[in-house]
């Protein structure tokens, strides 16, 4: 029987049941809100590189070399984690960022030198991304007048007047557009299984009787040595690794921490190279295969997918390499801004007003103004703009991974949690391969730049 | 005649006879001999065992030049002291605090002032150059001559920090004790800049300076920080030395930081506390963090409803009473139950013999301790309270929520 009484009874009764579980459950609910609040950076820092340079050099190496180039995906997302854990570590044990480690080891002189060129290199990434907003928007028909500076306002408006919070949510948000290339890449209808095999090296697998039918051996020449050094010249950027240890610095990860934030480490090196595999699988399964092997920008390659994917590829590529240069070109900036501020001494920090932080905010703003506007300018030489910006990254990383070397193996900084024998073993080795790769790529753009 | 520490780094020094005898390589300040003046110059000769020149070894100090006023045999072996302060290692490029400016700044160079003695020259640190001259210098130094870095510099703004208003950071606490550094000075700055300061530090820097201060203080920065800070602070100290800073802490305050560690650290704790604090901590624990229980401060300030103005103000003078709680009183009836509150501002005017009772504020306003925080934030809203009554079943009072509870609750 049912009445009001009873009914309040059975209220009071569930209410309290409600109470006891909210209170069992705190300690698994504090743990998730942990994990959220802890996990971000390095999903951001590694999915924002896939960006213009990124999705160019994808795409191209997918439509000269088709699936062969896939093998590379998983040494190099080894060594994207094996750089991006030192500086996560380096943050969580150290409590500081890298430009003000460099600073507080290797002094004032160095550091600026540094941080020179860390701003010229990362002027050049800020061309980079507008020059895929450029590309993104004319295959909708927009000039690059229009699309160029409504990005720029665009960008500088969500960072500056946006709270540090909220506009990381967003980009958090926005990294699931990336699902753009994965849908792109399932409408290309590529042969899955040929594609998954070339995972593992060719030169390999070639030996086995079984797979050796479907199994594509690359030739080692001149041009694949620049497609593999440009791969790893976008995946692996200098300024990825000074934003992640601030970031890590900024959400005060320490010691204890530490476990989110290698996991979230490798989930974001592991993400990336997901999306890249896509991209190539998708340009080798139309472009290759029908025998366009040369794209002369990602817009090209979002438009050579449209009568054989149908209409919508082109438009999700579009919108993934809007949404890629957009994100790009809002942390880079901001990253350079603080990192120079912080090694130098000045105050930084979007939680300060413009008064308190003014080099920090002119610098943020210089280059935007200068990234965008210098694209308006040289909009025709875009191509030669994404090579440079490339070639620059390449020359300055074998730099700032040796700084990182130094630093994590130092025991006065790091006590027990320097890197193991075989730790450092893939680091120097990566290091020196990055070196012998950026030579050759240096060596081949100089040569096309100068014919 | 002003010098640089810039300047004299990588100085050639020769002795009495004019003989070269090694480069400048550290300037040393022995903090428990004099404060502030140089009393060692590490000179490096190459492959050679480096020397020390101590400080009334010293001639005269110029921009890149040296002279003693004793022969090269005269000098010393350096052998390394921790209870010297290195201007090159432990001062550039590190960070330290302006005490007075309230924030933690890194240093470009240091200022040195030469005071002739009879037959040497002592340098004394006059302050900490902060600001783009001392940049300048540290960039060009060495590279284009000392003339034009000093002509150059003159152009700059200026930004230094007197050297009495300069606090170092050392995490090792032995080593602070050698170098003679207190953090007195920082125990003067109010507990939210102290707080900003701290959030600007490492981990271990961070760590170093809270368990210098008194608990007090340590209280009341801890009660400033970001959530998460606290937390890490408070596992990383000695159980003994977090409890003692718990126990000054306000007990909601105390609640909210050992609700964030885990059960057994925060048991380990209440346990090190004395017992009526621990059980007022205890019961605070009991409720959820998003409710009235878990946002009220069981100290408050309670008196019956038919005493006058004048026994109230009497009695209040007698007890040691906490200045936040003191905005409101809580008053109880016959039957020790709520009966209404009174703000601090009326019972000022009142006359000396009108009853509490006739002073409190209509609506009578409470709820009970499992409200959701949102209710809470509605009553504020809506009546623009600055305190308000939680009350238990019995509809007694069990602690009161401030203003101060809400707005750091809504900034989360």
């Amino acid at each position: 029987m049912l009445n009001r009484s009873n009914i309040t009874a059975q209220w009071a009764g569930w209410r309290e049941k409600v109470g006891r579980v909210r209170a069992a459950t705190r300690p698994f609910r504090r743990r998730i809100a942990l994990f959220f609040a802890i996990v971000g950076p390095g999903l951001i820092v590694s999915n924002v590189d896939n960006d213009a340079g990124g999705i160019y050099t994808y795409a191209q190496s997918g439509a000269q070399f088709g699936n062969t180039v896939l093998w590379t995906l998983i040494p190099m997302t080894l060594v994207l984690y094996v750089s991006l854990e030192m500086c996560s570590r380096l943050g969580a044990f150290s409590g500081k960022g890298l430009s003000d480690l460099i600073r507080e080891e290797f002094g004032f002189r160095v550091t600026f030198l540094l941080m020179a060129a860390v701003l010229v290199v990362n002027l050049g990434n800020v061309m980079a991304e507008f020059t895929g907003v450029f590309w993104a928007t004319d295959i909708f028909g927009i000039s690059r007048y229009v699309s160029v500076p409504l990005a720029a306002v665009l960008v500088w408006v969500l960072v500056v007047l946006g709270s540090a919070k909220w506009v990381e949510r967003i980009f958090l948000a926005i990294c699931v557009v990336y699902f753009a290339y994965v849908v792109s890449a399932f409408l290309a209808k590529p042969a899955w299984l040929i594609a998954l095999l070339h995972l593992l090296p060719p030169h390999l697998t070639q030996f086995v009787p079984t797979i050796k039918p479907f199994v594509q051996v690359p030739a080692f020449n001149a041009s694949y040595a620049v497609i593999l050094a440009g791969l790893v010249g976008t995946t692996i950027a200098p300024w990825q690794h000074f934003y992640l240890q601030a970031a890590v610095v900024e959400k005060r990860v320490g010691p204890r921490q530490y476990a989110h934030t290698r996991n979230d480490v490798l989930v974001g090196s592991i993400s990336c190279m997901v999306i890249v595999f896509f991209i190539i699988v998708c340009t080798a399964a139309t472009l290759y295969v029908n025998g366009i092997h040369h794209i002369d920008n990602a817009g090209t390659a979002a438009l050579a997918l449209k009568p054989l994917a149908g209409v919508w590829a082109s438009v999700l590529f579009a919108i993934g390499l809007l949404n890629a240069s957009i994100f790009a070109a809002s942390i880079l900036p901001l990253s350079t801004a603080y990192v120079i501020c912080e090694a130098l001494g000045f105050e930084s920090g979007i939680d300060r007003k413009f008064g308190e932080a003014k080099i920090f905010y002119s610098l943020y703003t210089t280059l935007i103004v200068l990234g965008a506007g210098l694209v308006l300018l040289l909009g025709q030489h875009a191509k030669t703009i994404l090579l440079w910006s490339q070639v620059l990254n390449g020359f300055l990383l074998p730099v700032v991974l040796i700084f990182i070397l130094m630093l994590v193996n130092r025991r006065d900084l790091m006590g027990d949690k320097v890197n193991s024998r075989g730790f450092n073993w893939v680091a120097w080795i990566s290091t020196a391969a990055m070196i012998l790769l950026t030579i050759v790529v240096g060596y081949t753009s100089l040569r096309e730049l100068f014919h | 005649m002003e010098l640089y520490a810039t300047e004299l780094l990588g100085a050639k020094t020769y002795d009495v006879q004019g003989n070269y005898v090694g480069r400048v390589r550290e300037l040393f300040i022995e903090p428990a001999e004099a404060p502030n003046r140089v009393s060692h110059f590490l000179l490096s000769r190459g492959h050679f065992q480096p020397l020390v020149a101590k400080h009334n070894q010293v001639a005269s100090a110029a921009a890149g030049k040296v002279e003693l006023n004793v022969s090269e045999r005269a000098l010393e072996l350096y052998r390394p002291n921790e209870s010297w302060l290195a201007v090159q290692k432990d001062l550039l490029d590190q960070q330290i605090i302006d005490t007075r400016g309230r924030k933690v700044v890194r240093v470009n160079d240091l200022d040195l002032a030469e005071q002739r003695m009879n037959g040497n020259v002592e340098l004394r640190l006059t302050q900490v150059d902060v600001g783009l001259p001392g940049a300048v210098r540290r960039l060009l130094q060495g590279v284009v001559p000392s003339k034009v870095v000093r002509k150059l510099q003159r152009q700059l703004p200026q930004s230094a920090i007197r050297w009495e208003f300069v606090n170092l950071i050392e995490p090792d606490p032995l080593r602070r004790l050698k170098l003679r550094i207190t953090h007195e000075k920082l125990e003067d700055l109010h507990p939210a800049d102290l707080a900003d300061i701290m959030e600007e530090l490492s981990a271990s820097e961070r760590q170093s300076i809270i368990a210098s201060l008194d608990e007090e203080t340590a209280a009341a920065v801890l009660g400033e920080l970001d959530a998460r800070l606290t937390t890490q602070i408070v596992e990383d100290l000695d159980p003994g030395k977090a409890a003692d800073i718990l126990e000054e802490m306000a007990p909601d305050a105390a609640a909210d930081v050992l609700a964030d560690l885990s059960k057994e650290t925060s048991e380990e704790l209440l346990d090190e506390m004395p017992g009526r604090e621990a059980d007022e901590v205890r019961e605070l624990l009991e409720f959820d963090p998003g409710t009235a229980g878990g946002m009220m401060n069981p100290d408050f300030v309670f008196v019956g409803e038919s005493s006058t103005r004048e026994e109230v103000l009497e009695w209040m003078r007698g007890q040691d009473l906490n200045f936040d709680q003191l905005d409101t009183i809580v008053l109880l009836d016959g039957k020790a139950q709520y009966s209404g509150a009174v703000p601090v501002a009326r019972l000022l005017l009142a006359a000396p013999e009108q009853l509490l009772g006739e002073l409190k504020l209509e609506p009578l306003l409470s709820l009970p301790a499992e409200a959701d925080d949102k209710e809470v934030f509605e009553l504020f809203d809506k009546y623009n309270l600055r305190m308000l009554t939680v009350i238990d079943k019995d509809n007694r009072p069990i602690g009161a929520i401030t203003v101060d509870d809400v707005v750091s609750r809504l900034l989360k």
